[in-house]
């Protein structure tokens, strides 16, 4: 398999995987961002706070293990990405950290001691953990649609003008929204499916209101991306050339973020996703169906997610200080060895995480109740 | 350039959140077996009182293992965020492992602990034992591939610099894979890991017993731990006898610090096992030399050299030498891709390209160094060796003390006298910070010994950080130290607080009252 895929089709597959593995990461881990988002909300009570918890408690672990593996993919496959990216963005990234640090450990604690005043301090702990991360990555992916303030010197070390507060842009923070909006609306819909009354009503009814949130504002989002100065190739670049950003050349452009959905109509069918999974999710939930509704509102989170990439391919992350310099598909990627390596490892690996998975959905499917959660000594 | 308070704060938080990190990962290692070993006991004798004993330390195991996956995170933005050039020069190769780490091992463990804790009521008894093992398989699988990582930064096989993309890449994942050094010290970490497990278990036993509480409880934890430890403690010493003889073919540099051995001695060298290494006078004071050791362990025949720090510092000028050469050809291949003299001058030189960067703290441009400049830059090779030497020391002293303790743990539970010594309990007890303080001690090592390097002999630490401000790196260091120390504070109250309860929370036949006659 390894003669028949050039360098090229490497890079493209490489470039579709990390989709999949960011949306795997928003729709997998973005239901219990946004089930924690709920938290203080739709639980009123401790024993229903407690079940909102459990919904997610015994899965929650794994699913994040789909940022840090696209964190690690990104690493490997990307490493000019993952440098400009970690870096550029040093203290949102830094933000996002304590929030996930702090998510495991009020998930596993609050319920470890009774005093009322510990809980509560944990689920409003638990509730910054879902939205700050949900917020910055929204803020990020808006970043890099208006480009990010980098250049790279002789010896390709990236230099980096900006800040923390630069990058709350407007754009970028309605992406923002768009983004808790989207988990809102996803962490409703499981809820809905797995919380057992009274939770699933009102979970229900969180749901299908963030569902129309997600469709005004994603709405809202693409006209004004249509306005953008997007980023644009000019010239020449070879596909399977090496990977250095310096030497091509790139312009910004009035609109240049269309140019994929102009020269392939199809596409539209990606965003069309993000707002078809919304309404569908909205109906099914209005339905109670509810196992329905937390299937599309995991297709609208894929296709919103798969909207930014498919806008700005071959764009990874262009640079506003020197579009030339913008990393791409065709020059920020490894060595075609090790693309072959990690896709290699990726095919064995990914079918049996995927199996694993579903067998312990399976053992552990059911409504979470609040009898469950007294009569089990481990229940978080 | 890069700001030097960026590169030291860098390396302050890098280190301190490893170090952190590394508190509650030898935990997970270790408990992660003891309670496989504990269930499959439980599944084969069918006896409640070892579901007991995997319940609750396994309970023990779930608030270590929280705050090992939060710290864990940072351990991994880190690379992007505060060593952005590292990344970026060597994520070709470095990368691969650390995705890898994430389909095969993390994954496994994070989705298994949910079942772990959830599945008692809705798996059968070996469905159960399943997923414990899976879940001892994923945390062995990480250090794996981690220390694979982390020994191609001590030993930097299986690549070479790509002047296309101003990078190291990957030539042979075989030998990144099967590197020796990432053997040696993935042994020797992992029981480094079963032992912080076996004395977690053994001295938490040990309080039980000494206030009398639950013995047939305790004295049974103890055995386990006790077998258990004393197979891990004997592996620590021999594999890392093997640690020290793949440094000392890899990095001796590093194996000459540790010893504080200033001149090459015609082999068989000797061993200083105590003395007070002297930086400026080149030499140590009032050492207690035993003759023949150290050529013996670190090259494992009596005669080859053991090289000295003056003689190793002599090599690397030389070294920088060549690397200047391979500096100017690249500078030529930037303008001329295509000039076949320069390629041939790159590739000559191109294994001491590392070194010439070396000169970039004195001098931005490499090729027109003064002798005294690469005479610096040489010296700047010599890690810190009085903090070596020390550190290394304690280590191997506390590895040898586990040796005696659990070998006289072994003898008592194999005569049913677990509970007849007091002093050997109180013994136990104080023993529980001592792992904790090797690894720390091992990792220091490791690490600092590595110094000024962050991939040996290929890219120096001080080039290898991000180019952001020092300020910037002071609120996330600050951050750091002020969250970290209030979740040890709740972890450690959690800790006490279920030790307390003691097992009584898990099952009636552990009940206090009952536990504490002897049953059976
Ligand atoms: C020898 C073992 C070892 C070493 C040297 C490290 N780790 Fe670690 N790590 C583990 C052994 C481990 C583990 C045993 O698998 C942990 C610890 C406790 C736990 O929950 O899993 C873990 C957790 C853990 C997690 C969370 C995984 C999850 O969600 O399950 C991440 C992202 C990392 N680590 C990353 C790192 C990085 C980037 C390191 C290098 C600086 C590092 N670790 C050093
Ligand atoms: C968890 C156990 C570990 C501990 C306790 C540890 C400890 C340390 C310490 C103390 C330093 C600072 C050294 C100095 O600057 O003087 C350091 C630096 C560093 N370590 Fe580790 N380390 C660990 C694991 C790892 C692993 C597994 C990797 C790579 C996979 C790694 C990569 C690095 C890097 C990139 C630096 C920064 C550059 C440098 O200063 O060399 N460390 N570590
Ligand atoms: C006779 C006993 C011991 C010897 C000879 C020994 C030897 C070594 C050596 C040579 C290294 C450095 C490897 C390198 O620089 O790459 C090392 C590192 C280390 N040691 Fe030990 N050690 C002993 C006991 C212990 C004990 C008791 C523990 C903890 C329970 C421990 C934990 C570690 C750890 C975590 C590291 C860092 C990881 C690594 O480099 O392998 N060691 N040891």
């Amino acid at each position: 398999m390894a003669h028949l895929l050039d360098y090229a089709t490497l890079r493209v597959l490489w470039w579709l995987l990390l989709g999949v593995l960011l949306a795997g990461f928003a729709v997998m881990d973005g239901f219990d961002l946004g089930a924690a988002i709920w938290l203080p909300f739709l639980g009123r009570n401790d024993a229903e706070r407690r079940i909102v918890i459990n919904s997610f408690g015994p899965v929650w672990e794994g699913n994040q293990v789909w940022l840090i593996l696209g964190g690690g993919a990104i690493f490997a496959a990307w490493p000019m990405v993952y440098a400009v990216a970690f870096s550029g963005f040093y203290l949102a990234m830094f933000l996002v950290l304590c929030t996930l640090i702090l998510r495991p450990v009020a998930i596993k604690y609050r319920s470890k001691h009774a005093a009322p005043r510990w809980r509560t301090l944990w689920d409003w702990a638990l509730f910054v953990a879902g939205l700050v991360p949900a917020l910055v990555f929204g803020v990020a992916v808006g970043n890099a649609l208006l480009g990010v303030p980098f250049r790279f010197d002789g010896d390709l070390r990236m230099i980096y003008d900006g800040g923390l507060l630069g990058l709350f842009r407007p754009f970028a923070v309605l992406a923002g929204l768009v983004s808790v909006a989207m988990l809102a609306m996803h962490g409703g819909a499981f809820l809905a499916s797995k919380a057992a009354s009274p939770v699933t009503e009102r979970a229900r009814l969180a749901a299908a209101l963030s569902a129309l949130v997600v469709i005004v504002l994603f709405a809202l989002a693409g006209w004004w991306a249509t306005r953008l100065d997007g980023y644009r190739i000019v010239g020449v670049l070879a596909h399977d050339g090496p990977s250095n950003p310096v030497g091509k050349q790139a312009v910004q452009a009035a609109g240049a973020w269309l140019d994929n959905y102009r020269a392939l109509p199809w596409l539209r069918v990606v965003p069309g996703l993000g707002f078809a999974g919304a309404a569908l999710a909205a109906l099914a939930l209005a339905l109670k169906w509810d196992k329905l509704a937390v299937f599309c509102s995991g297709l609208s989170v894929a296709g919103i997610v798969a909207t930014a990439g498919v806008s700005m391919f071959p764009f990874i992350l262009p640079s506003s200080l020197d579009p030339s310099m913008s990393l791409t598909v065709w020059d920020a990627s490894s060595s075609r060895t090790t693309l072959v390596i990690m896709l290699v490892a990726t095919l064995i690996f990914m079918p049996i995480i995927l199996l694993y998975t579903a067998f312990v959905y399976r053992v552990l499917r059911g409504r979470v109740s609040a009898g469950q959660i007294e009569g089990e000594t481990n229940s978080y | 350039m890069i700001d030097p308070g960026t590169v030291e704060l860098s390396r302050l938080q890098f280190g301190l959140t490893a170090m952190y990190h590394f508190l509650f990962v030898p935990l997970t290692l270790g408990l992660s077996v003891l309670l496989a070993i504990m269930e499959s006991v439980y599944v084969m004798t069918g006896r409640a009182i070892w579901r007991e004993m995997t319940r609750f330390w396994g309970v023990l195991f779930g608030i270590n293992f929280a705050m090992g996956v939060a710290t864990g995170i940072t351990m991994e933005f880190q690379f992007g965020t505060n060593w952005a050039y590292y990344s970026q020069y060597v994520g070709d190769i470095f990368g691969a492992p650390l995705a890898i780490e994430g389909l095969m091992a993390f994954f496994l463990e994070a989705t298994f602990v949910g079942l772990f804790f959830f599945g008692w009521d809705k798996l059968s008894r070996v469905g159960h034992l399943v997923c414990t093992c899976l879940l001892a398989l994923g945390t062995n699988l990480s250090a794996l591939w981690i220390l694979i990582a982390n020994g191609w930064m001590q030993h930097p096989v299986g690549a070479a610099f790509n002047f296309r993309t101003m990078r190291m890449e990957v030539t042979s994942f075989y030998d990144v894979l099967f590197n020796p050094v990432a053997q040696a010290k993935f042994v020797h970490t992992v029981s480094a890991g079963y032992v912080t497990g076996a004395i977690f278990v053994l001295a938490i036993s040990a309080w039980f017993l000494l206030r009398g509480r639950y013995p047939e409880f305790a004295k049974r934890s103890m055995t386990v731990a006790a077998s258990f430890g004393l197979a891990s403690a004997l592996s620590v010493v021999v594999l890392g006898d093997e640690s020290g003889y793949t440094a000392s073919q890899n990095q001796k540099m590093k194996i000459a610090a540790i010893e504080a051995d200033w001149q090459t001695e015609a082999p068989p060298a000797s061993f200083t096992v105590f003395g007070f290494p002297d930086v400026a006078g080149r030499t140590t004071h009032f050492g207690i030399r035993v003759p023949w050791a150290l050529g013996l362990i670190a090259t494992r025949s009596t005669d080859e050299e053991v090289p000295g720090i003056v003689n190793l510092v002599a090599d690397n000028a030389e070294r920088i030498k060549h690397g200047i050469a391979a500096y100017g050809a690249l500078e030529t291949l930037r303008v001329h891709p295509g000039d076949s003299a320069a390629i041939a001058a790159f590739t000559t030189n191109e294994h001491d390209l590392g070194y010439a960067l070396l000169l970039k703290r004195y001098t931005p441009k490499v090729v027109d160094a003064t002798p005294a400049e690469i005479e610096k830059a040489a010296w700047d090779t010599v890690p810190g060796v009085a903090p070596l030497f020390w550190s290394f020391r304690f280590m191997v002293a506390i590895g040898f003390y586990f040796v005696a303790l659990f070998a006289f743990a072994f003898y008592l539970s194999a005569r049913r006298r677990l509970d007849r010594h007091r002093w050997f309990l109180t013994a136990a007890l104080w023993s529980l910070p001592l792992p904790w303080i090797s690894s720390e001690l091992g990792w220091f090592v490791a690490e600092y010994g590595r110094q000024p390097w962050t991939i040996d002999g290929v890219l120096p630490t001080f080039l290898s950080a991000s180019s952001v401000s020092a300020g910037t790196v002071w609120t996330s260091l600050l951050g750091f130290v002020v969250f970290y120390s209030a979740l040890a504070v709740v972890e450690l109250y959690l800790m006490m607080k279920y030790v307390r309860i003691g097992p009584a929370a898990f099952g009636s036949s552990a009940a206090p009252d009952r536990a504490a006659q002897p049953a059976e």
